[in-house]
């Protein structure tokens, strides 16, 4: 009785409404998602924002690698909205080139992390015993070394470059998704219809593709587009750190770490990568945030 | 409360093994002799296998491992490839401003974090929850070492009123403190609001409610106390993340600390520096985990006895 006195009118028919059951488990994730405005204007930008790792390259009005002396480090004006940099190439120019840098970047290692992260979560979480906690104790070392340090330290073995970058940042995805997959696992096989295909005597590779691993579907691809903008972030952190990706490429990270000799001078140039990434890691976060209420709210952070 | 604790202890035994072991193979990663990476680029053969022999490397592995093992135990991390002095030196001199600037990043964003999550989570769909929610996820999504470069930009440069970097005085805290501490009081914020809005949803504060309580003390006394269970244990994992966000912040402020150190020593491939790091970080993260489920195992009761 609290909760209606609390809630006004609205919000009780709105409730009402909710309870009235969809057709198809995706017009009902359809419908909870467009409830998240700032989610569902994110997703089209997602959308755009994949769509100009395609075509960006094409469509700069200046070329991003030719320099350009007359128009060293000049700020934003009607020719170059985005000013220039040191070397009088167009930052915008270069920051539409370097979309594709980044989204390649950050959707390549999450999925990587993601398809060896849910293997090692099924298997460890269907088979469970001595495999089990050998997986998880492989995990636990990995999540050890926190956030941006375990990349460091495969980056110290295999050599600066955005190629390594690519695996750094998968390896260290995969702990996380594999505890995740694991966990709901163990709910899916603890089921009774799970029971069931196991009591007329269905083989386990069968159990897990078919049954198994539908069942984890929805929070895999909620942590992946979670794990996205967090990847995005560190691939440019590690480009800022000379880690990454080498000038002249135009990848956000690079371009900012070049910025910084000028910020007193020319403050444009660092500020316009660094707002791109801001931009991008955000509708990649809003959207996680809407797909996660909408699909399992279980999962939080 | 001791048995608790003694579990805990054993528990992380393994992990602490497995972790020297991980960090003891590094150096065999590297694709490469390792003898010759000491010795350097342009040394004769023979100099190459007296390094080798001087460092053990020709002995059996598991030897090796246990040689590693002795030598850490008496504080050894060997040399530094590029200062020639010991590790343990080069680190111990940066470990206090590591140290000082993950507490103070850490102090701010708990007590921001928590305000703004427990003003999101007592006016739920109004815009101070909006915008506490929008600003919380703006912090998550803001790149820490442009964020850095902009405050010294207008602190710095155009104002005048901080230290662009380096470790000074009190002031030159602010910043980096400022900037690391971003992400976590985000991710603190969302936690808070969550834990709270689930804790208001039960009995016993519609209980306090119906006594006539005032909601001041329904929030912080009843409802926040019992949120706090698990913030204290996400709030432990964010220390991890505060000190890999260290070394990108200390590379932006020039901060003589830990992860300058390492950016330092991974351009010039100095590797038992980079393995010290490595060790000194994952042992230390290992720590906070057992502080911090040692404050949930007294925060509550009933997970001691599970």
């Amino acid at each position: 009785m609290v909760e209606l006195k609390l809630s006004n009118k609205e919000a009780y028919y709105q409730q009402t409404l909710e309870n009235i059951p969809s057709k198809t488990p995706f017009s009902e994730f359809w419908r909870k998602f467009k409830k998240q405005k700032l989610a569902f204007v994110a997703f089209f930008f997602v959308i755009a924002l994949i769509l100009l790792a395609f075509i960006g390259p094409f469509i700069t009005p200046y070329d991003i690698t030719e320099p350009d002396y007359e128009n060293v480090l000049s700020g934003p004006s009607a020719e170059h909205w985005a000013g220039t940099d040191a070397y009088g190439r167009d930052i915008f120019s270069r920051v539409l080139a370097g979309t594709q840098i980044s989204l390649y970047v950050g959707l390549t290692s999450v999925l990587l992390g993601a398809i060896g992260g849910t293997f090692l979560g099924i298997v460890a979480g269907y088979y469970g015993k001595r495999i089990d906690s050998i997986i998880m104790r492989i995990c636990d070392v990995l999540l050890a070394f926190p956030g941006i340090l375990l990349a460091i330290g495969i980056i110290a073995i295999l050599g600066p470059g955005l190629g390594n970058v690519i695996i750094a940042v998968a390896i260290f995805s995969v702990p996380m998704f594999a505890r995740i997959v694991r966990s709901s696992t163990l709910a899916v096989k603890s089921t009774l219809y799970i029971e069931a295909t196991k009591s007329i005597g269905t083989r386990p590779k069968r159990i897990i593709w078919k049954h198994i691993f539908p069942g984890t579907v929805s929070s895999i691809i909620v942590y992946f587009t979670m794990r996205i903008g967090s990847a995005i972030l560190t691939a440019a952190s590690l480009s800022f750190l000379g880690l990454g990706a080498q000038p002249p490429s135009p990848e956000w990270g690079a371009m900012l770490s070049g910025g910084r000799d000028y910020l007193n001078m020319a403050p444009h140039v660092t500020i316009f990568p660094g707002l791109a990434i801001f931009v991008t890691v955000l509708a990649f976060n809003l959207l996680g945030d809407g797909l996660r209420d909408a699909l399992d709210p279980k999962i939080k952070e | 409360m001791l048995r608790f604790l003694g579990k805990r202890l054993l528990q992380i035994i393994p992990i602490l093994i497995l972790v020297s072991i991980f960090i003891f193979l590094f150096v065999h990663m590297i694709p490469g002799d390792p003898a010759r990476l000491v010795a350097g680029e342009d040394a004769t053969i023979e100099d190459v296998e007296l390094v080798r022999k001087e460092l053990g490397l020709d002995k059996p592995i598991t030897e090796q491992y246990i040689t590693y093992m002795k030598n850490l135990f008496q504080g050894d991390f060997g040399k530094s490839l590029k200062t020639n002095r010991d590790v343990s030196y080069e680190i111990g001199e940066r470990f206090m401003p590591t140290f000082w600037l993950t507490v103070w990043s850490m102090s701010w964003a708990v007590v921001a974090g928590l305000i703004i999550g427990v003003i999101s989570a007592t006016k739920r769909n109004k815009w101070q929850d909006y915008l506490g929610m929008f600003g919380a996820v703006s912090g998550l999504s803001l790149p820490s070492f442009w964020l850095g470069l902009m405050l010294i930009q207008l602190f710095a440069v155009t104002l005048g009123w901080l230290p662009s970097g380096g470790m000074d005085s009190w002031k030159s805290y602010i910043l980096p403190a400022f900037t690391l501490g971003t992400g976590v009081a985000a991710v603190v914020a969302r936690f808070t609001r969550s834990s709270l809005m689930d804790v208001l949803k039960e009995d016993y504060i519609r209980t306090g409610r119906s006594k006539g309580l005032n909601e001041r003390r329904i929030t912080w006394g009843h409802g926040l106390r019992n949120a706090m269970i698990p913030v204290v244990t996400m709030t432990g994992l964010q220390f991890g993340f505060l000190l890999g966000g260290s070394v990108v912040i200390e590379s932006v402020f020039s901060w003589p600390g830990l992860g300058k150190l390492l950016i330092d020593s991974v351009a010039y491939r100095d590797y038992p520096v980079i393995q010290a790091e490595m060790l000194i970080f994952a042992l230390e993260f290992i720590l906070i985990n057992l502080v911090v489920d040692l404050l949930y195992g007294i925060l509550n009761p009933q997970i001691r006895y599970e």
